[in-house]
């Protein structure tokens, strides 16, 4: 029976080319551009470490002077020296990192590679094991390297291609700001978007090609790239960073528990009751423990441009599908004729329902189809965009059978209407009409 | 002409005519914010810069390791670099217009004040007013024996030596007038960090500030100080030459460079033209995708009037050939449908122009933008009005040419 009813759809469907093809194009570019923009939303809105990220926390401090206090005001978004260091030694989570970004300079054993500028991280061991980084060759420091300040670095994958050929390169020298470093790992595949332990070097940054501990790039005073936060007097240049009045830090703890989350606030509580009975903290506590995906949110990381076509793109779809209702409306109701005469016929208000519905159904998977081929083709021109998150636009299986769910769902639910003026019609009116 | 007629026609539509009308009130009111949203991005990527714009090449560069005698080799390639040919001025500057980071400083007008007045950039670079080529309109521009070094600066602050601290300082026009609105800003004085005081000796016409999302904070609040930096501290060197000298100017200004000191690496060069183009991608992007969507909706809606007035012209045959046989001319017929629509449209456009008021309120709380101004009801309204003839003008020409002796005919 349904076989029956979809032939007759696609048969009355054909009837009228142009009209039906005008319905298919309108849904087809509604659902297009919301499906261009809705996965460029869905990629940057994803989680940048499925399984892990419900268990990192991110707690901020405030040490900032009473200067524009208001109550209730956010504590800076990093930490200080004095408090990261605090916070790292302390060791109350089962993981944590303390870090930052920087810049330095590369000078490769080839002399076909000019020297240039590597993105670097400067973190403590347990970066790596916190976040899951995946290893090709190698493996991360240990708490003895960041101690004793060790010359150790590990490289991304990309890196040790430009310079080892992809090769197993453990072990060699790499020339960092005039000093020797050995590598020791070298990264798989990582690239969690977005950018989320460091999000002031651009939320969906490119990523690091060198990662080495902390204390060393203190000790040979490497170039710290990334925000900087100052107050009082605190301007500070590059050298004397760690006691300056100014935060730069980020750090990461790993917990477990919701007992252990809340045993760690209220050390943080504890810790800023100490700091403002010594006299560094001036403000009342005000700290904050938020995990990856609420960092994400609180830091409103998926760029409001974004979400801005998002939803111009569903206003679009909107009258794309008023469209398309009107046109339906019209259509059903030309076959007003037909549809009494079936009645009279003994055909039920229920079956001609049926297939008005199955009607407007295949122009939603005629629609879906086109929008899934203009949605491909709108992520391809994304891409070509400049924004930094434009390369990591790509439709994936989720995306893709939301397409068809939304146009197939959003064209029968526009074709209810008129399927149900249609079916209204008086059969014994129509007969003598005609 | 009377349209009673027609209102009485379209009350047996009437749940056609309520789509055609929402479509309508939806495209308007989706047209109104969006081309309001184009014209604001238009004026970001327009907004003056105060510099010489067409006369600036920069080169941005780092060392490798550091050097002891760092204030030399400043003066040395500055030096270096005012004797390439063609170079009327260059300096070493702390930050460039149009660069994604930035400096910025909270300033007070009163140290005792709870909140600060405003936040505002600091250039740091000797010469720096002169390579820019920003206009003084006011007081006087900032003397060689005034500056000082970054790192003495700082030294200074460490030691707690305020007063010895440069207290000259630029200020724009508009930082300003935000100060001491409609008073002489000339030897006035503001507070910086714990209420150390700078006194303005000149006022700049303008002077564009760096960083992303800076410009809607004031993007001419922009200061600049007597204070020199070193390579070290970062900065880039900005050399001014005429427009046609440029990138000769810029090949050899590196060549210059590298050759005093090969122990470092370029990071960035360019035009200031292309720095101003390539901080703005961004909102250039945004204002393709936003025009691109306005066009599609206005197709896909005059498709929609096309297809509704066809459909309506074709179950109208016969009625319009009994008006045609009755005398009614081509006219009649073609004003007919063409005031059906503009009837349609009118409505339509009215409820739109309450939906615009909507989306813009959802907009204004959500993005933080300005109120809709008036002027963009009426370009919404004249273009949907026009869109409404033009869409309506086929099908109503098709109803126009339908031979009376159609009424003679059954069905």
């Amino acid at each position: 029976m349904f076989a029956y009813y979809l032939h007759m759809a696609i048969r009355n469907l054909r009837r009228n080319k142009v009209l039906t093809g005008l319905m298919v194009l309108a849904i087809a570019m509604g659902i297009g551009a919301s499906m261009t923009t809705l996965t460029v939303l869905h990629v940057l809105s994803g989680d940048p470490l499925p399984g892990r990220s419900a268990s990192l926390y991110y707690p901020q401090l405030d040490p900032l002077d009473m200067q524009s206090y208001t109550p209730g005001v956010e504590p800076p978004g990093q930490l200080t020296w004095i408090d990261g260091m605090y916070l790292l030694h302390a060791k109350r989570g089962t993981r944590q990192a303390l870090m930052t970004g920087g810049m330095v300079p590369l000078q490769p054993a080839q002399s076909t590679i000019d020297p240039f500028h590597a993105n670097a991280r400067y973190t403590t061991a347990d970066f790596f094991p916190m976040f899951g980084v995946p290893f090709q060759y190698g493996s991360g420091w240990g708490e003895g390297e960041d101690d004793a300040k060790a010359r150790v670095v590990v490289i991304s994958a990309e890196l040790n291609d430009k310079l080892f050929g992809g090769k197993n390169s453990v072990g060699q020298t790499l020339r960092l700001q005039k000093a020797d470093f050995r590598i020791i790992g070298v990264l798989g595949d990582w690239r969690p978007n977005p950018h989320f332990y460091d999000l002031y070097m651009g939320s969906y940054a490119s990523y690091e090609q060198v990662y080495l501990p902390l204390s060393t790039s203190r000790d040979l005073h490497m170039e710290h790239d990334g925000s900087m936060d100052c107050w009082g007097d605190g301007g500070s240049d590059q050298a004397h960073m760690e006691q300056s009045t100014c935060t730069w830090l980020q750090f990461w703890v790993e917990l477990d528990t919701p007992a252990s989350v809340a045993a760690y606030k209220s050390f943080l509580d504890h810790y800023s009751d100490d700091q403002r009975a010594a006299g560094r903290f001036a403000r009342p506590n005000n700290v904050r423990l938020r995990n990856v995906m609420q960092w994400l949110d609180y830091n409103q990381v998926v760029p409001s441009d974004a979400r801005l076509q998002a939803w111009l793109a569903l206003g679009f779809l909107v009258v794309c599908l008023v469209n398309t209702v009107g046109l339906m409306l019209a259509k059903f109701m030309r076959r007003a004729g037909e549809l009494g005469v079936r009645r009279a016929l003994g055909a039920s208000r229920r079956t001609l329902f049926g297939q008005l519905l199955l009607e407007s159904g295949v122009i939603g998977f005629a629609g879906g189809v086109l929008g899934l081929l203009l949605a491909m083709i709108g992520l391809w021109l994304v891409r070509q965009q400049p924004s930094s998150y434009a390369k990591l636009a790509h439709m994936d299986a989720v995306m893709l059978l939301a397409t068809f769910v939304i146009s197939v769902a959003a064209t029968t639910l526009a074709g209810l209407l008129p399927a149900w003026r249609a079916c209204r019609v008086a059969p014994a009116l129509q007969l003598k009409a005609q | 002409m009377d349209i009673r007629p027609i209102l009485f026609t379209l009350r047996r539509h009437k749940l056609t005519c309520c789509l055609l009308i929402l479509q309508i009130a939806f495209t308007c009111a989706i047209v109104c914010n969006t081309i309001f949203l184009i014209s604001q991005r238009i004026g970001r990527i327009n907004t003056p810069s105060g510099i010489a714009e067409a006369e600036l090449v920069y080169v941005q560069m780092a060392n490798i390791g550091s050097h002891a005698d760092a204030k030399a080799r400043v003066a040395e390639d500055l030096a270096a670099l005012r004797s390439v040919p063609g170079v009327t001025s260059a300096t070493l500057l702390s930050e460039l217009p149009f660069d994604y980071g930035s400096n910025n400083m909270d300033v007070r007008t009163d140290p005792a004040q709870r909140m600060p007045t405003l936040s505002a950039t600091q250039y740091f670079g000797e010469n720096a007013v002169k390579t820019l080529g920003v206009q003084i309109v006011e007081g006087r521009d900032l003397q060689p024996e005034e500056y000082v070094y970054l790192s003495d600066v700082f030294k200074l602050l460490a030691q707690k030596q305020f007063d010895k601290l440069p207290a000259a300082t630029l200020i724009t026009r508009d930082m300003a007038e935000r100060l001491w609105p409609g008073q002489d800003p000339l030897g006035k004085r503001f507070y910086v960090g714990q209420g150390l005081p700078f006194t303005v000796v000149g006022v700049m016409a303008n002077l564009i500030r760096p960083g992303q999302g800076r410009l809607e904070v004031g993007a001419q609040y922009s200061t600049v100080w007597p204070v020199r930096q070193t390579m070290e501290e970062g900065g880039s060197f900005l050399i001014r030459c005429a427009p046609q000298d440029r990138d000769r100017v810029l090949r050899t200004a590196v060549d210059k460079l590298k050759a005093l000191d090969p122990d470092r690496i370029v990071l960035d060069k360019g035009t200031m033209e292309q720095h101003r183009r390539d901080f703005f991608q961004n909102d250039r992007a945004m204002v393709g995708i936003l025009a691109g969507v306005c066009i599609a909706l206005l197709i896909v809606t005059a498709l929609g009037i096309v297809g509704l007035a066809s459909f309506w012209v074709a179950q109208r045959n016969h009625s319009i050939g009994v008006r045609r046989a009755l005398g009614a001319t081509r006219g009649n017929i073609l004003q007919y449908f063409q005031t059906e629509n503009f009837l349609l449209t009118t409505m339509g456009i009215g409820l739109g122009m309450v939906l615009a008021y909507g989306i813009n309120l959802f907009l204004i709380m959500h993005y933080e933008l300005p109120r809709l101004p008036a002027v963009y009801f009426p370009v919404g309204a004249i273009l949907l009005w026009c869109l409404g003839q033009a869409a309506v003008l086929g099908p109503a020409l098709r109803a126009a040419a339908v031979p009376p002796v159609v009424a003679t005919r059954s069905v």
